[in-house]
């Protein structure tokens, strides 16, 4: 388990814009009758995105109330689910993965490298561009090590890669996201060993 | 070496489109209303008949497990929960199956909804897997354009629904019950068995959860037949997987090969080997972090299977295989899985709650050599408080990895703490 509490700072109010209402009507309908607060993740995770990467204690009152749930169960999934920010995060919202696949193949250089660009962790650079933290298994385990950045993997990754990654980022450029060596995904780099077939 | 032509996932690295055109063409959703005209018990007993086990981690035969699903319904519908919150490090295969080949996923939950009487089903996708999901979305969506899912899905007569949901960065949401409470929308923590999903599941309706791989592999065990499948690998152990192998390997990969496989062959053919030669592998973790480590001795010779790896008191677990070379802080890597552990555990039972932690800290402090001989046999000890002792296997996969440590490099512990403050006097 980890310490998660909500952001002492907190904006007065918060409501779904008209398209996430929509979208979120959407969400509800793929579950039974009366089973609507199956829902939750999905709009806690809009909401967030709405708001900005970190989720708001008004938004999560605003999504209890639209699944007709009590308060104190949507606060427990927003404090359970470790994906849901309580504080906010830089624009470009960095998450290291650190479990031991990755170590093994050098995360502990990925995070020498944010605290030289970033900062500590849960740090937003002065410009809001940027902030980072370390996370347990992201699942690319054989393109380690590896980051995510909002929605996109950053694979096989080396400090120097990283770096620039975080510095074109900052600064607007475009970023291949994926595999940042020669890989396109989870074959060997050395050549295809099995399915070669006529590729 | 399994032929290619007996590979399952022949897209397994998106070499080729995950379209429904090209799923069509490499054979996926092939006159799928035939096989389901079988009958129920006929897609049972061809998955019963392959021996295939569950490819979650636990490796229950999966055709069982469907058996298991009322024949009948009582007035309540029956589900199909596909759990895709791959979260186990080390493992990441779900993703490829998930963005390169969705299509025999959601041809596996037809035919697998079809034989447990469900009429919709639920993949539940791991929070951080936003790419994949919109993949998975898309599949659905070309599905039900072309009439293989909704109202007489692919024209077998049988109604069924996929809806793709997704958790927020829970590895305890992986536990089958785990997953139904998050998905009815509570927090993840387990509940206490019986009753069993396939009785009370979601909201309460019979309900069988099966992993991504187990579901995906079904189509092509109902065409060419559970005696190819059951044709492979050995008795008890049969087919093909995915295994994923990553860490001190000159190049990591995911790759489908024959169950029984050993694990040195594993490593040189499709991995390039450990890096600095096979003389350089320290220990090897073959089954996820969850599974005790194996050293090198016994990695010269040991099958990549179920039984044999239960053999040497580990597991295959996921199949997800992390390689150590010899420049491996040993301690501090299996310090890094109890960090995940406490950091992933739930926190509903005390064994589990407190003793991750525990566990973690002593390691720590281990790791810097600042800990007392008698300390080895207390963790060690505190290792089987937590095992059994919890409602879900949490607290067994983070005891695991602590005892195969202790069972396997205590000389390196003891040698650590013998010069640890020798060491810090010399800062």
């Amino acid at each position: 388990m980890s310490v998660r509490r909500l952001n002492e700072e907190q904006p007065s109010e918060f409501a779904f814009t008209p398209e996430n209402i929509s979208w979120a009507e959407g969400q509800i309908a793929k579950y039974p009758e009366g089973r609507q607060a199956s829902a939750i993740i999905p709009l806690l995770w809009q909401a967030q995105k709405q708001a900005g990467g970190w989720l708001p204690e008004p938004a999560i009152r605003h999504v209890a109330d639209m699944l007709d749930m009590p308060y104190i169960r949507a606060l427990e999934v927003a404090t359970f689910y470790t994906m849901f920010n309580l504080s906010p995060v830089g624009e470009h919202f960095v998450q290291l993965c650190g479990t031991t696949p990755c170590w093994l193949r050098g995360a502990d250089d990925l995070k020498d490298v944010c605290r030289k660009v970033i900062g500590e962790q849960g740090d937003i650079t002065e410009d809001g561009k940027l902030s980072w933290l370390e996370v347990e298994c992201l699942g690319a385990c054989v393109n380690a090590p590896m980051v995510q950045i909002n929605d996109d993997f950053y694979e096989d990754l080396t400090a120097e890669k990283f770096e620039q990654i975080l510095n074109d980022l900052r600064q607007g450029n475009e970023v291949a996201t994926g595999p940042q060596n020669s890989r396109r995904a989870s074959e060997p780099e050395g050549g295809l060993t099995v399915l070669k077939g006529d590729k | 070496m399994l032929r290619d032509e007996d590979r399952i996932f022949q897209n397994i690295y998106g070499f080729e489109g995950a379209d429904l055109i090209s799923a069509k063409a490499r054979g996926d959703w092939d006159n799928t209303a035939e096989l389901i005209k079988k009958g129920r018990d006929w897609v049972i007993e061809e998955v019963k008949a392959s021996g295939l086990r569950g490819r979650g981690g636990a490796g229950f035969p999966t055709g069982l497990k469907w058996s298991f699903m009322p024949k009948e319904s009582d007035g309540r519908p029956h589900y199909l929960v596909v759990n895709a919150d791959e979260s186990e490090p080390g493992t990441c295969k779900d993703r490829d199956i998930m963005r390169h080949e969705p299509h025999k996923l959601l041809e596996g939950c037809l035919l697998a909804g079809f034989a447990m009487g469900a009429h919709a089903c639920y993949i539940y996708v791991r929070g951080e897997f936003i790419r994949e999901r919109e993949a998975l979305q898309r599949a659905v969506d070309e599905a039900y354009e072309a009439g293989l899912l909704g109202k007489n899905a692919a024209g077998s007569g049988w109604d069924y629904d996929i809806y793709v949901h997704h958790g927020a960065g829970a590895y305890i949401c992986g536990e089958e019950t785990a997953l139904i409470e998050s998905l009815e929308g509570k927090k993840g923590q387990p509940r206490l068995k019986p009753p069993f999903p396939a009785n009370m599941g979601l909201y309460g309706c019979p309900t069988t959860v099966n992993n991504v791989e187990s579901i995906a592999v079904a189509p092509t065990i109902c065409r060419r037949g559970g005696s190819w499948f059951a044709g492979l690998g050995r008795e008890g152990n049969t087919g093909t997987k995915l295994f994923c192998i990553s860490g001190h390997v000159n190049n990591p990969c995911n790759v489908e090969e024959e169950m029984g496989i050993p694990l040195k062959e594993l490593l040189e053919k499709h991995a390039g080997g450990v890096r600095g030669g096979w003389d350089n592998l320290l220990a090897v973790i073959p089954g996820g972090s969850s599974v005790p480590l194996l050293p090198k001795e016994i990695c010269d010779t040991v099958l990549m299977d179920f039984d044999s790896l239960k053999e040497v008191q580990s597991g295959l677990g996921t199949a997800a295989v992390i390689v150590m070379d010899k420049s491996t802080d040993i301690i501090k890597a299996i310090a890094r899985i109890s960090h995940f552990y406490k950091h992933e555990s739930c926190g509903q039972c005390t064994p589990c709650r407190e003793g991750t932690g525990w566990m973690w800290r002593v390691l720590e402090r281990m790791a810097a050599g600042r800990a007392q001989p008698k300390e080895i046999d207390m963790l060690l000890q505190v290792t089987k408080q937590i095992e059994g002792h919890t409602i879900c296997a949490l607290g067994d996969a983070a005891a695991w990895p602590v005892q195969g440590l202790i069972r396997h490099f205590r000389p390196v512990i003891e040698e650590r703490l013998a010069n640890g403050p020798m060491q810090e006097a010399a800062e």
